[in-house]
């Protein structure tokens, strides 16, 4: 008993990471489209960002997390502006090599910028980890759940209360359409760029306490946040937040009762088991083609 | 009408590839090129199946990568631990490869667009957890090491030529096979396929037959290439058949052109050099790397064979006013 609450505690955890990095596929992908290979980066860079503001510079924490989140948005600017904007004939496939071509620039920059070691920081606050019915409760835990649930909140509010939002939801029911009735459709991606790859790097940066940082940590976060994406349902957001928290307690149940090894390979027969049965995912009512 | 030029069975230019191959081995001495040479070569195979996939029929893989290791991985384990004659091992390998990609393919290429290539990832990402998980067979995350190397009868391919020939010479091979299955009433099925799927399906196109059998002549020929990379190399581990080999595969193929069987050379041609050539900027490799293959499908988002043969022409066209 004691062990299932241990493993479930833990899986809730990393589910709510996945559920973020899931959360800016799925904005991204009903703004555009497109899907980000290069999202678990953006992922990395939040995560190296925060060891540079908070224990490198010696900023203020709250500061240090909105410096790490804004420079993952500007960087996604960047890139929308520079990679994805210039294509002249956009076919998906190019598009997916531009975001690989994208991932393997900002591991090489990353590297350049923050070098091959692993950079550990602080938790957010230093209490004692909370013991219940004898398993215990990491307080980083709590607070990775809490801003989880901050974000998920805010984005719920941004996309049915602000004029942005409903404009950005139109865009993604019908680009054309949107754009026929004044909505810049164009501005509109570009803010979904930048929405979903600061949600990426504000991800990095609440789990910087529990893993260690380095250059190479976003491609399996990426994909796993990709799989979570993918069971929920792609482009929609309670499915990015459901797919995210199944997969993370699913993975550490695997883990626990059968073995570390498994760990990663849970997520892709996951995948597998929801493409083959129902490709459009648990609250997907996408039109994912199956015949 | 370029690309139909480009895939048309010309014996001229078979014969003459033949040549160039003969050549190339005669004249080259340097271990280094010929080294690399074979390995444009292995990766040429890998770019042709799967630019079969791709290019032809229109369906995207993004778990190739674990064919690849299928035939590395059953020729090492069959030949370094079980002692079984290579050859023998190789059509084992292959005929695994097939037997997997049909499994793999019947419910898989039931998907498109994107869903298809997330199906592919996830199956290329599990055999590469096995590849390093099944540590007792496969040696794990730390590789496995000597794997025999190649013969029949008295002729060693020990030797750098003696391999690149034996290389080079199946490349030319499966050429000539993708080629006449290109120009062949299959081929312009598969070519429907891409256009249409549906449309092929109404004039009675068995479209699911054809992709799964395409699917599994790629995987054939990935397993293939893992095999011949096996013997060279003597050494195996999991990294050189994750997600992000599946990656370069298709980048191989976009890179050379999509539906043009040259350009396959051309796209493995370009990816096994570069980092060749990147080695120079040692720290900066990754960056440079990345920014390549970013400017190259921002500037010609056809592939390299379509984007130089455009250029040409429109420069003809400029000297003719």
């Amino acid at each position: 008993m004691e062990e299932l609450l241990q493993y479930l505690f833990s899986g809730i955890t990393n589910g709510a990471i996945y559920a973020v990095i899931a959360l800016g596929f799925s904005m991204l992908y009903n703004a555009t489209d497109l899907i980000n290979f290069a999202h678990g980066e953006f992922v990395m860079l939040g995560g190296l960002g925060l060891v540079t503001f908070w224990t490198v510079f010696n900023l203020p924490l709250p500061v240090a997390f909105i410096l790490a989140a804004g420079m993952g948005g500007f960087a996604g600017f960047l890139f929308e502006r520079l990679a994805i904007r210039t294509v002249s004939k956009p076919q998906p496939i190019v598009l997916v090599i531009i975001t690989v071509g994208a991932s393997i620039f900002l591991r090489g920059a990353a590297m350049l910028v923050w070098g091959k070691d692993a950079h550990g920081v602080p938790d957010f606050s230093s209490h004692e980890p909370i013991d219940i019915f004898g398993a215990t409760l990491l307080v980083q835990s709590l607070w990775i759940l809490g801003i989880v649930l901050i974000m998920v909140a805010g984005l719920h509010f941004f996309y049915n209360r602000t004029l942005t939002g409903k404009a950005m939801q139109a865009c993604a029911i019908n680009k054309r359409a949107a754009w026929l009735t004044g909505i810049p459709a164009n501005k509109m991606v570009l803010l979904a760029f930048i929405i979903s790859t600061s949600l990426g790097a504000a991800a990095g940066v609440i789990i910087a306490p529990v893993t260690m940082c380095s250059y190479d940590m976003g491609t399996m976060l990426g994909l796993k946040g990709f799989c979570a994406a993918m069971l929920g349902g792609l482009g929609s957001l309670w499915g990015a937040l459901i797919g995210g928290f199944l997969l993370g307690s699913l993975e550490s149940l695997g883990v626990g009762f059968f073995s570390s090894g498994l760990k990663d390979a849970i997520a892709f027969i996951l995948l597998l088991l929801i493409l083959y049965i129902r490709p459009q995912g648990i609250m997907g009512t996408a039109d994912s083609k199956r015949f | 009408m370029c690309d139909m030029l480009l895939s048309r069975i010309n014996p001229i230019r078979f014969a003459f590839f033949f040549l160039v191959i003969a050549l190339v081995g005669l004249l080259v001495d340097n271990a280094y090129y010929q080294q690399v040479l074979i390995l444009i070569g292995i990766n040429t195979l890998l770019a042709v199946g799967l630019n079969m996939l791709m290019g032809y029929a229109g369906q995207i893989s993004l778990g190739h990568a674990a064919f690849y290791g299928i035939g590395a991985y059953t020729t090492a384990i069959l030949t370094a631990k079980y002692q079984i004659y290579p050859w023998i091992a190789l059509v084992i390998a292959i005929l695994l490869a097939v037997a997997i990609a049909v499994v793999v393919g019947l419910p898989t290429l039931k998907l498109s667009g994107y869903y298809l290539g997330m199906g592919t990832l996830g199956f290329g990402m599990i055999f590469n957890i096995i590849f390093r998980e099944w540590s007792s067979l496969t040696g794990g995350a730390s590789g496995f090491v000597g794997i025999p190397s190649l013969s029949i009868g008295s002729l060693s391919f020990e030797s750098g030529r003696n391999y690149f020939y034996l290389v080079w010479f199946s490349v030319w091979s499966v050429f000539l096979i993708c080629s006449r299955i290109i120009n062949s009433r299959a081929g312009r099925a598969l070519r429907s396929i891409h256009d249409s799927e549906n449309a092929s399906m109404a004039v009675g196109v068995d479209t699911m037959t054809l992709k799964l059998q395409v699917f599994v002549l790629s995987a054939a020929f990935s397993a293939l290439a893992g095999f011949l990379y096996a013997h060279y190399i003597s050494f195996i581990s999991p990294g050189s058949f994750d997600f992000l080999m599946s990656v370069r595969m298709v980048t191989m193929v976009v890179i050379g052109g999509m539906a043009s069987i040259w350009g396959a050379l051309l796209g493995a041609s370009l990816l096994t050099l570069l980092p060749e050539w990147l080695h120079a900027f040692s720290e900066f490799e990754m960056v440079v790397y990345g920014l390549v293959l970013m400017l190259v499908m921002i500037l010609m988002p056809q592939g390299l064979t379509r984007g130089i043969l455009d250029i040409y022409e429109r420069s003809r066209e400029k000297y003719r006013k």
